[in-house]
């Protein structure tokens, strides 16, 4: 009498082993890669933290790495936080517009044709930021400085091509109103209809219901966006390498023509001219690029993932 | 007996205090009016041209007081919020059409300047003013993004096979998250990560087309992951099963049941993710670098692409200036238009192609 019965084993399959296989290794290379790329930058930009201005020319009026690489982590995070500031009202308002303003029919239709804004090419947006933008906002930014010259912000004097850091910021906003728009609407239809009908049956208005129902689920949706969208600004290079005329100082004033340059744009810009050192060195500042937004990234991914509702939210 | 009617504008105690229907459209249209009415007098009394988006501005700020008020005055403090609310989240959806628009009207015109058969069918090679064309940057974009595909889609799609049908535990969502991750590498991080890879191979300086396809690879790997990890969970449980109660193995059952009923939305996904890399300029332009002539060879030299030469057009600007600009802009219509076509064609797949779900 036998106590136990020996699970049943299906056949291995030569086809089934070498499929499994492969789907394996595929993945497996995504960690692969993703350690490679820390790797490789790594290796590259050792010799980048022990350069001086003998070794490297680009170090030359900087002295050494982190002094020539401060405005720069100065400039990227400042782009990119104007940006989002502009972008995030503007993403939260069309996403809700989309969501439970426009007529169902129309609903897709228009989401459709907000997603059009991440298809254009980031080189086209350069070429209208200076083409476009920058001629047309030049004006305003000369009233503020008559005007309002008085706020730190503000001051002058103002720049006379209108390609000042606000500029690229407004190019970055207009970028990553998409990304952040999609991902806001998702989470706004993803708000309980109970909710939602509840609030309606007391009586509420729709910016009511939106307020206490809508907002408030979507809050950690929300959050997670505008990371997405932060991580998005701080990468991105041609368009504000393109509008933005650099000098390489740190300030705070958005309408003058001293305006700290960006990581991303200073490689773009430099790299193709660099030879020795300078190579390692602007590897460097690409690895510093690379933990920054990777932790930001993550940090968004961590919160999406907290609430397993968003998973689909992409 | 006489039946009294109640006339009708006193109210009935429903109705009473409520705007009557359509009242916010008639302010729309009267301050929309106003505005270009005023803005009209103003251009006519000093002869200055006609600003018709600081009519359209005026007037929407005219209909967003307006509109406040009397919803305010009428229906009180609450639905006057309502309004006001209901008007910024209107606006907010048209602001981000203003770039929209303007950047294709902007394209469209500075473009077709250039739009030629010339701009078709010659590279930039010995022209130094006018003419000249964008051939030698076609086919480099073409080769690149051909090669960076071939190299993204089987791994993309074996990847998402291992999630969906393979993988379990902690694997299998160590992945997912730094799949999620890898979507928000910088492009220019992974021209860098090609670059210093070839760099430490070959030695520094070198520049060759398929440094580039592996680095735009490494920003469509993740985005052909994620597309097709959705489109294959879209398969319904009851075909894998049926599928193995016919005796089928699992990895006949992927390839002959599950891919060909995700393959619509899979194409999809690889469309759109073509359609983001074919415009990434920053790290083509540190790994193929830029050229005036024709290259076939992706193993060899420097390889012009199309974003690549809007930017270069763009920034060395010879003699006269125009010439390049046009050739810039021409160049991003080019672009565009590729990258609309793809989106388009992907749409129409996903719509005409996709599996109908039994709902």
């Amino acid at each position: 009498m036998t106590s136990t019965v020996p699970r049943l084993q299906a056949k291995a399959r030569l086809g089934d082993v070498l499929f499994s296989r492969t789907s394996l290794f595929a993945g497996g290379m995504i960690l692969v890669t993703l350690a490679a790329v820390a790797a490789f930058l790594i290796v590259q930009s050792i010799p980048a933290f022990f350069a001086s201005g003998d070794s490297a020319s680009i170090l030359r009026e900087a002295g050494n790495f982190w002094a020539y690489v401060w405005p720069l982590i100065f400039g990227t995070i400042w782009a990119a936080v104007l940006s989002l500031v502009m972008a995030l009202p503007l993403a939260i308002g069309i996403a809700l517009f989309i969501s439970h303003y426009a007529p169902r029919k129309l609903a897709a239709t228009l989401g459709y044709v907000v997603d059009l804004l991440a298809a254009v090419p980031s080189v086209v947006y350069g070429l209208w930021g200076i083409g476009v933008l920058a001629p047309a906002v030049q004006p305003i930014y000369s009233w503020f400085v008559d005007n309002l010259g008085w706020i730190p912000l503000f001051a002058g004097p103002v720049s006379a091509t209108g390609r000042t850091i606000l500029t690229a910021a407004i190019v970055l906003a207009v970028m990553i109103l998409p990304i952040i728009t999609a991902m806001c609407r998702e989470v706004f239809l993803q708000t309980p209809v109970l909710h939602e009908e509840a609030a309606l049956a007391l009586g509420a208005t729709r910016w009511e219901v939106i307020k206490m129902a809508v907002l408030p689920f979507g809050r950690s949706g929300i959050v997670s966006a505008s990371m997405l969208g932060l991580g998005r600004a701080l990468g991105e290079t041609m368009a504000v390498a393109m509008v933005l005329s650099a000098s390489g100082i740190v300030t705070f004033q958005l309408l003058t023509s001293g305006n700290p340059s960006t990581i991303a744009a200073n490689i773009a810009l430099s790299f193709p001219e660099a030879y020795g050192t300078n190579v390692n060195v602007l590897i460097g500042t690409g690895l510093i690029l690379f933990i920054v937004t990777f932790l930001v990234n993550a940090l968004a991914r961590y919160i999406v993932n907290r609430r397993a509702e968003f998973s689909g939210a992409n | 007996m006489a039946i009294s009617v109640r006339p009708v504008s006193s109210g009935s105690a429903l109705a009473s205090g409520q705007l009557p229907r359509g009242t916010v459209w008639v302010v729309l249209v009267a301050s929309l009016a106003v505005g270009l009415a005023l803005f009209g007098l103003i251009s006519a009394a000093s002869g200055t041209e006609f600003n018709l988006v600081g009519a359209i501005l005026v007037g929407l700020l005219l209909h967003l007081i307006v509109s406040t008020g009397i919803t305010g005055a009428v229906e009180g403090r609450r639905q006057a919020m309502n309004q006001f609310m209901t008007n910024l989240v209107s606006g907010a959806f048209l602001l981000a059409m203003v770039p929209l628009i303007s950047v294709s009207l902007t394209v469209i015109l500075n473009g077709l300047a250039r739009f030629d058969t010339e701009f078709f069918n010659s590279s930039m090679r010995n022209v130094t003013g006018e003419g000249g064309g964008a051939l030698h940057a076609m086919v480099g974009t073409l080769l690149i993004t051909l090669a960076a595909t071939v190299i993204s889609v089987p791994l993309g799609l074996f990847t998402s096979i291992y999630l969906v049908e393979y993988g379990r535990g902690r694997f299998a969502k160590m992945i997912t998250f730094l799949v999620d991750v890898m979507t928000g590498i910088p492009s220019i991080v992974a021209g860098l990560f090609a670059y210093a890879v070839f760099a430490l191979l070959l030695g520094p300086g070198v520049r060759m087309g398929i440094i580039g396809a592996i680095s735009l690879s490494v920003l469509m790997i993740p985005v052909v992951v994620r597309s097709s990890e959705e489109m294959l969970r879209l398969v319904p449980n009851e075909l894998r099963e049926a599928s193995y109660a016919l005796g089928v193995p699992k990895w006949l059952t992927i390839l002959k049941v599950v891919i060909p009923t995700a393959i619509a939305g899979i194409t999809t996904g690889v469309m759109l993710a073509i359609s983001r890399v074919i415009g990434e300029t920053a790290p083509l332009l540190i790994t193929a670098g830029f050229t005036a002539s024709m290259n076939y060879n992706l193993f060899h030299d420097r390889m012009q692409s199309l974003p690549v030469y809007v930017y270069t057009q763009f920034a060395n600007q010879g003699n006269p200036a125009f010439a390049f600009m046009e050739r810039a802009w021409a160049a991003a219509l080019v672009l565009i238009v590729i990258v609309m076509l793809l989106n388009l064609i992907a749409r129409l797949v996903a719509r005409y192609f996709s599996p109908k779900t039994g709902r």
